[in-house]
C-alpha cells in the first residue's frame, strides 16, 4: 500500500489515463448501441443479425483484440484509439441486447396512450420508451463499465493501460505493492462508477426506484 | 489464415492440438472449481433468503478485479506454475455461477415452494428436488457466461509462461506475427463457441422440458 | 428531455476528468518541440529513459513519456511511425534488427554499421561505453555438471537441453538462428519466458531450463550464482547503449545533453544502478535516474 503515497504523482498519471481510457469507449459504445438496440427491439431480422454477431464478438479475447486493432485499422501502435476501438465493439456487444431488451419490456399500453396523444415516433421514442428502458439499460450500462474499466489494463501488453503498466511492471521487478496498487485502483475506480450509475439512474427514473 | 492452416502448426508438443487441450483442461477444471464454490453459496443464499446482499455485493466486486493483476499476484505470492492461472480464472467465473443460481433459486415460484413443504418434503429435499431443479435454467445461463469468460481469459495464462491458445497470442504479439496471432484469437473464439454448445446440449438433456431456457451473460 | 440531457452531461463530465476525450489521445501528434522518450518492456530500458527524459527536462527541453511499450519488433515501427522520438537502444540487437545480415562484432564496427544502416530519419547519438548483451546463461550446477566455460563446451549438450528466453529470441539472428548457424547448436526445445525477467530467472532456478537467454548487466545473475558462458564466436555483438532518436528532435542541446550521458554511462554504472533498481525497497525508476544525474553532475 505504501507505493500509493510515495508515488502518489505517478498513480494519479495513471490513473487519468485509466478513466479516460475505460469511459470514452462506453460513452460511444452506448450511443451507438442506442439505434442499433431500438432497431432490434422492433425488428426480428435485426435480432437475428445483431445477437449472434454480439455473442461471436463477445467470445474473442480481449488481449488478441487489442493486439491485433492497430494492423486492422492502421493506426499507429501506441495511440489510445486501439485500445478504444475494441471496448467500444465489447461495449456495444453488450449493450445492444440490454437496450433491446429493455425497450421490448415497456408496456404496450402505454406505448399505445403515448401514441393516441399524438406523439410522433421520435418524440415518444425520446420521452416515453426511452425513459421508461432507462432502468435495464443502466444495469446493462453498470455491467459494462465495470467489466471496461478491468479490461483496460490488458492494453499494458503493447504500452497503453493504466494501472495496467503498474501490473507488467510490479511484475517485471517483482514489487507486489505495485501491482497492488494498480488492483485496488481498479477496483475504487470500478465501484465508484458503479456507485454513480446507480445514483444517475435513481435520479432519472424516481418513479421506478428500482435501481439495481 | 494461411498461418492457421500449416499443417507444420498442427503437431509437436506447441503444436495447436495441444495447445487447444490445455485451454480446455484450463476452462473445464476453473467451472469444476467454481461450482464446488459458487453454487452451495448461490443455493444456500437463495434458499434461505438471508445474505442476498453479501452474494450481489461481492459478485460485483469480484467482476471489478481485474484477472491480470490477480496472475501476477498470485505468481509473485506463490511462483509460476497452473496454480495461480486457477486461482485467477476461478475468481473469474465464481461471481456469474453464483449469481445464476442465487437468481435462479429465488425466481422459483413461492406456491411451488410451499407445495413441496406441504406435501411433507424436508428443506433439503425442497432445495434438492424443487428448487434446483427449477432453477436449472437460470444456473445454466450462469455457467454459459461463466464458461465465455474463461475461455476468452484463459489466454492470459500464457503471460506467465503457462500454455494453452494464448501462447499463439502472446507469441505473436512478441515475433509481431499477425497471423500466429488471428489463428490464436480465431481459435479461442471457436473453443467458446464450442463450449457454449456443450452447454446448450446438457441444457436440453437436464432442463424439465416445462421450463424454458434462458440465457444470461457478462464479459471481462 | 432534461433528465436525459442531465444524464447525457454528467457522463460527459465524468469522461472529462480523464482529459477532453477527444483531444486527449495520441491521435494528436505532440507538439514538435515536445520529445517523446519510449522505453522497452524491462526495467533496464526503463531506467534508461528515464535518465534521459530527466535530463532533458533539466535543460528546458519539453519531454513526454511513453514507457514499457513492447520489445524491440513493436517500439521500433513506434519510432519509424513518429509515435515516439528517443528511446534508449543497445548498438548490436538494433543492428541486427535492422540488417540481419550484419556480421560486425566489435564495438566501433557496430556502432559504424548501424549508423549506415539507420533509415534516414533515424539517428544514432554518441554510443557509450555501457554494455548490456544477451548472453547465455546457465546455473552453477548445470555449468559444473557439464563443465561449462563458454558456448562452445555447451555444443555438444544442446540437443538435450530445454533452453529458454523472450518469444522473439526464436526468431531474431542474434537469438536461436545465429546459435544454429556459428555453433551448431540446436537446443531440444525451446521454452517461452520473457525478456530476461522473472519467468527466465524462475525457469533457471527450478530447472525448467537448464540454459536461457538473460541480460550480462541483470543482477539476478550475481544473486543466483549464475554463469555467463562465453561467446567466442560472437553471435551476441557489441551492445553499447545508445540513444535512438528521430534527427528532427535532435537538436544541438538533445544532442549535447545525451551525448553527455553516454560519455558518463558505463557497464559498472549500469550494473550499479540494475541492481539499485531490484533491492528491496524497489525504487521507481525515476527516482534512480534523479539520483544519478546528480551524482554524476548532469
Amino acid at each position: 500500500m505504501t507505493w500509493i503515497f510515495e508515488n502518489w504523482e505517478r498513480f494519479w498519471e495513471v490513473t487519468e489515463v485509466h478513466l479516460r481510457l475505460s469511459v470514452v469507449p462506453v460513452v460511444i459504445g452506448f450511443v451507438l448501441s442506442i439505434p442499433l438496440g431500438w432497431w432490434a427491439s422492433r425488428s426480428q431480422t435485426a435480432r437475428a443479425i445483431l445477437f449472434p454477431f454480439a455473442n461471436i464478438l463477445f467470445t474473442i479475447p480481449s488481449i488478441a483484440l487489442i493486439v491485433i486493432t492497430p494492423v486492422l485499422i492502421g493506426v499507429k501502435i501506441l495511440d489510445e484509439i486501439n485500445v478504444i476501438v475494441p471496448l467500444v465493439v465489447y461495449t456495444v456487444a453488450l449493450m445492444v441486447r440490454a437496450v433491446a431488451d429493455a425497450l421490448a419490456a415497456v408496456p404496450g399500453n402505454v406505448v399505445a396512450a403515448a401514441n393516441a396523444m399524438g406523439f410522433r415516433p421520435l418524440r415518444r421514442f425520446l420521452t416515453v420508451d426511452f425513459p421508461l428502458a432507462l432502468p435495464v439499460t443502466i444495469a446493462g450500462l453498470r455491467v459494462a463499465t465495470v467489466s471496461n474499466i478491468s479490461m483496460v489494463s490488458v492494453g499494458a501488453l503493447v504500452g497503453l493501460g493504466g494501472y495496467g503498466q503498474l501490473f507488467t511492471e510490479g511484475y517485471q521487478t517483482d514489487n507486489t505493492d505495485k501491482v497492488l496498487a494498480g488492483l485496488i485502483g481498479t477496483v475504487v475506480l470500478a465501484v465508484l462508477a458503479d456507485g454513480l450509475l446507480l445514483l444517475i439512474g435513481r435520479l432519472l427514473t424516481p418513479w421506478a426506484r428500482v435501481g439495481r | 489464415m494461411g498461418w492457421l492452416f500449416d499443417p507444420a502448426h498442427w503437431s509437436g508438443s506447441t503444436g495447436i492440438p495441444v495447445r487447444l487441450v490445455e485451454h480446455f483442461g484450463y476452462t473445464l477444471l476453473t467451472l469444476v472449481i467454481g461450482a464446488l464454490i459458487a453454487v452451495p453459496l448461490g443455493a444456500f443464499v437463495g434458499h434461505t433468503g438471508k445474505g442476498g446482499f453479501v452474494i450481489v455485493g461481492l459478485s460485483n466486486a469480484l467482476r471489478a478485479l481485474p484477472t491480470t493483476a490477480v496472475l501476477i499476484l498470485v505468481v509473485l505470492w506463490a511462483g509460476l506454475g497452473d496454480f495461480p492461472v486457477y486461482v485467477a480464472l476461478v475468481l473469474l467465473a465464481i461471481p456469474p455461477i453464483m449469481a445464476g443460481t442465487y437468481a435462479g433459486v429465488r425466481a422459483v415460484d413461492p406456491v411451488t415452494v410451499d407445495a413441496a413443504r406441504g406435501v411433507g418434503m424436508r428443506e433439503s429435499g425442497v432445495l434438492l428436488q424443487v428448487e434446483i431443479p427449477n432453477a436449472l435454467p437460470l444456473i445454466f445461463g450462469g455457467f454459459r457466461g461463466a464458461a465465455l469468460q474463461v475461455v476468452a481469459t484463459a489466454t492470459i495464462a500464457a503471460y506467465t509462461g503457462a500454455g494453452g491458445l494464448g501462447r499463439f497470442v502472446f507469441d505473436g504479439l512478441a515475433l509481431q506475427d499477425f497471423g500466429q496471432m488471428l489463428a490464436g484469437a480465431v481459435l479461442v473464439a471457436l473453443l467458446a463457441v464450442l463450449v457454449d454448445l456443450g452447454f446448450a446440449g446438457l441444457q436440453r438433456l437436464t432442463v424439465s422440458p416445462g421450463l424454458r431456457p434462458v440465457g444470461t451473460g457478462g464479459k471481462r | 428531455m432534461k433528465r436525459i440531457a442531465t444524464a447525457v452531461a454528467a457522463v460527459m463530465l465524468l469522461s472529462a476528468c480523464g482529459g477532453d476525450p477527444l483531444t486527449g489521445g495520441a491521435d494528436n501528434p505532440a507538439p514538435t518541440d515536445t520529445i517523446v522518450v519510449g522505453s522497452g518492456n524491462f526495467p533496464e530500458s526503463r531506467l534508461l529513459a528515464e535518465i534521459y527524459a530527466e535530463a532533458l527536462a533539466a535543460k528546458g527541453v519539453k519531454v513526454s513519456k511513453k514507457l514499457n511499450i513492447g520489445n524491440r519488433e513493436l517500439y521500433y515501427k513506434g519510432v519509424q511511425d513518429g509515435s515516439i522520438d528517443l528511446i534508449p537502444e543497445y548498438s548490436g540487437v538494433l543492428l541486427k534488427y535492422i540488417n540481419k545480415e550484419a556480421q560486425e562484432v566489435g564495438s566501433d564496427e557496430v556502432y559504424a554499421a548501424l549508423k549506415k544502416a539507420l533509415p534516414q530519419n533515424l539517428i544514432v547519438l554518441d554510443k557509450s561505453s555501457a554494455e548490456d548483451k544477451d548472453a547465455v546463461v546457465v546455473t552453477k550446477q548445470i555449468a559444473a555438471q557439464y563443465s561449462l566455460k563458454s558456448i562452445d563446451d555447451l555444443v555438444p549438450y544442446c540437443k538435450d537441453l530445454v533452453f529458454g528466453g523472450p518469444p522473439e529470441f526464436q526468431s531474431r539472428a542474434d537469438g536461436l538462428p545465429g546459435l544454429k548457424a556459428k555453433y551448431s547448436c540446436e537446443f531440444k526445445e525451446f521454452k517461452v519466458l520473457d525478456v530476461g525477467g522473472p519467468l527466465t530467472v524462475a525457469g533457471l532456478k527450478d530447472n525448467t531450463v537448464q540454459a536461457a537467454d538473460l541480460f550480462t548487466t541483470d543482477a539476478a545473475i550475481k544473486a543466483n550464482e549464475f554463469v555467463v558462458l562465453e561467446d567466442p564466436k560472437n553471435v551476441f555483438a557489441a551492445q553499447n547503449v545508445l540513444p535512438l532518436i528521430n534527427e528532427k528532435k535532435a537538436s544541438q542541446q538533445v544532442r549535447d545533453t545525451l551525448n553527455a550521458i553516454s560519455k558518463k554511462l558505463d557497464t559498472k554504472v549500469l550494473l550499479e544502478l540494475n541492481q539499485k533498481l531490484s533491492a528491496p525497497d524497489k525504487p521507481e525508476p525515476e527516482k534512480v535516474a534523479k539520483e544519478w544525474l546528480a551524482s554524476a553532475g548532469i
